[in-house]
């Protein structure tokens, strides 16, 4: 197949409208993070950096940030251990029901998040009896954020066939050199992108957080869902929303420039 | 020929378990699988098994407390009621719609990304497509509110060709709803993509075939496990949300707005797991009919 001349522009422009219908509720927050008025209006009436400053000096927003961090590195932490065992288990082996514990796998994330929410919300609180706070969250998000990170390491596994870690073993390496040799630098950029989606996932979950976070803890978009209808607050909000996109480019950056590298080698 | 000699490792507890480990392929498998299995069944299965309990019992009008009395109630009320197959088909009809959009914006870009683009405009682009995930969803859908809001810019953009905002309702949800979840498919087709061999299209002109009769006898049937895990997440996505109709789509009601009352503010936790199964069960025949395609290997 070669695409002619005109095919390749009209794809190119199609791209770029939809890239540019994405980005435009995006611009619209950035710029409403600068508007003088706090009810959404457009065109902006005025330009002020006083929501910046405000959300700089913002307790709740703060705390509610460092939460958000706090949940999603342990649950990301977790799924990462989780997804990485489950994968080799299915990768490297075939056994009776291999079809089920991947539909299980899945299932976390293929379900409602408000089916999961009820569901653990009703397990923790009638059947653990377990006092909902930070713990249950991170129990929940771990959850659902260990498919992200399966279908990264899956996906590499698969690529990377089995040849050089028998050649490893043939060599006389044991199972802890070989996985920690061969098999775990070749899964280095899947976890780092299998486990950067899981952050993000569980950043910015307010479903199930709803259900499992109790009354005593505030996670970012649940402080956020607060904030968001209050006309002296909604300007701050934005203000978070543009600082995390922004922050975020470093880290997918990273992840991006490690694959890219990884592709270069082969 | 002096040979090469293979120093004897030391016999090590480590060295001992990793021979022992390397000799029996399930005990190695059963290791593990014990932690991710015990994690998800005990958390997970167990949750879901005993909500689908739930909805076996009812609600004590006096006290508000869950009486462990068995009935069908619950589950006869959720099928008949004419309330529930309403908002039922409505959520449904929602959920095709906005992953129908997504897969089809997601095909274009996707395909760019994936065919067309060099290398470092390649990186580029899967990084434009990532960041606006950390955007909140919230503040993406409030975003959305915006936009469509009466003087909002989508009216602005419009009206000088004579367009007007929807306004708040069902299209305002289907569109935030689609944009929210578009990165989600457009991530697997893109992967799909890229595992299409470039050779196999270029053998396929050689052969004769336009482009059209390429796309559509050798790409789509490669692409489609792809196309069908993104189109999982959007409609799974779609199925469950009950903030986002919340937030643009006036007083219509989703699923998911019907179990959060029942939950909340009615206090009816048998009901709303009673209404929390019909998603489950169309999520069910979904997954079911998705497994055919070998699209749970391309999620």
């Amino acid at each position: 197949m070669r695409l002619s001349r005109i095919a390749r522009v009209t794809l190119g422009t199609v791209a770029g409208v939809i890239l540019a219908l994405v980005y435009l509720p995006l611009m619209v927050v950035l710029v409403n993070s600068f508007s003088t008025s706090t009810n959404l209006t457009w065109p902006p009436p005025g330009f002020t950096l006083e929501w910046w400053g405000r959300a700089f000096r913002n307790a709740g927003a703060l705390e509610a940030i460092a939460t958000s961090t706090q949940v999603a590195v342990v649950a990301t932490a977790i799924s990462l251990l989780l997804g990485t065992l489950v994968s080799l288990a299915l990768q490297r082996h075939s056994f009776f029901g291999r079809d089920a514990v991947s539909l299980l796998v899945i299932l976390p994330i293929a379900l409602p998040g408000i089916v999961t929410g009820i569901a653990l919300n009703n397990a923790f609180r009638t059947i653990l009896d377990v006092r909902l706070g930070l713990l249950t969250i991170i129990v929940a998000h771990a959850t659902f954020c260990i498919v992200t990170v399966f279908n990264n390491v899956v996906a590499r596994l698969r690529r990377m066939g089995t040849s050089l870690e028998e050649a490893s073993a043939d060599l006389g390496a044991g199972v802890w050199t070989t996985f920690r040799l061969v098999t775990f630098p070749q899964l280095r950029s899947a976890l780092l992108a299998g486990g950067l989606l899981a952050f993000a996932l569980s950043f910015d979950e307010i479903i199930v957080t709803t259900f499992t976070a109790g009354s005593g803890v505030t996670t970012l978009p649940i402080w956020i869902l607060d904030n968001l209808f209050r006309p002296n607050q909604a300007p701050i909000v934005n203000v978070i929303a543009v600082v995390l996109v922004l922050v975020s480019i470093v880290p997918i950056y990273f992840a991006q420039r490690l694959a890219g590298a990884e592709q270069l080698q082969k | 020929m002096p040979r090469a000699v293979v120093p004897r490792p030391r016999e090590t507890t480590a060295r001992k378990l990793s021979v022992f480990l390397s000799k029996h392929a399930r005990v190695r498998l059963a290791l593990l699988l014990s932690a991710p299995l015990f994690w998800l069944g005990l958390v997970y299965i167990a949750a879901l098994a005993a909500l689908l309990v739930t909805a076996l019992w009812t609600v004590d009008s006096f006290t508000g407390k869950i009486s462990q009395t068995w009935t069908l109630d619950n589950i006869v009320t959720v099928l008949s009621g004419s309330l529930y197959q309403a908002v039922t088909l409505r959520t449904v009809g929602v959920a095709l719609l906005v992953t129908l959009i997504d897969v089809l914006v997601a095909l274009p870009i996707a395909f760019y990304m994936a065919k067309v683009a060099s290398p470092r405009a390649q990186r580029l682009l899967v990084i434009a497509v990532l960041m606006p995930l950390w955007a909140s969803y919230l503040v993406k859908a409030y975003a959305w509110r915006s936009v469509l809001s009466q003087g909002g810019i989508f009216e602005w953009l419009v009206k000088p060709f004579g367009g007007e905002s929807p306004g708040y309702g069902l299209p305002a949800t289907i569109i935030t709803l689609s944009y929210l979840w578009l990165p989600y498919v457009i991530l697997p087709i893109y992967a799909g993509l890229e595992r299409v061999p470039n050779s196999l299209l270029e053998a396929s002109s050689d052969l004769g075939a336009k482009t059209g009769r390429t796309l559509r006898s050798i790409m789509l049937p490669m692409l489609w496990p792809a196309i069908i895990a993104g189109s999982i997440f959007s409609f799974s996505l779609s199925l469950g949300d009950y903030i986002t109709v919340n937030i643009v789509g006036g007083a219509n009601q989703l699923l998911g707005n019907l179990v959060f009352t029942n939950v909340g503010a009615a206090n009816n936790l048998p009901l709303a797991a009673a209404i929390a199964l019909i998603p489950i069960a169309i999520m069910i025949v979904y997954l079911t009919a998705a497994r055919r395609t070998g699209a749970l290997d391309n999620l």
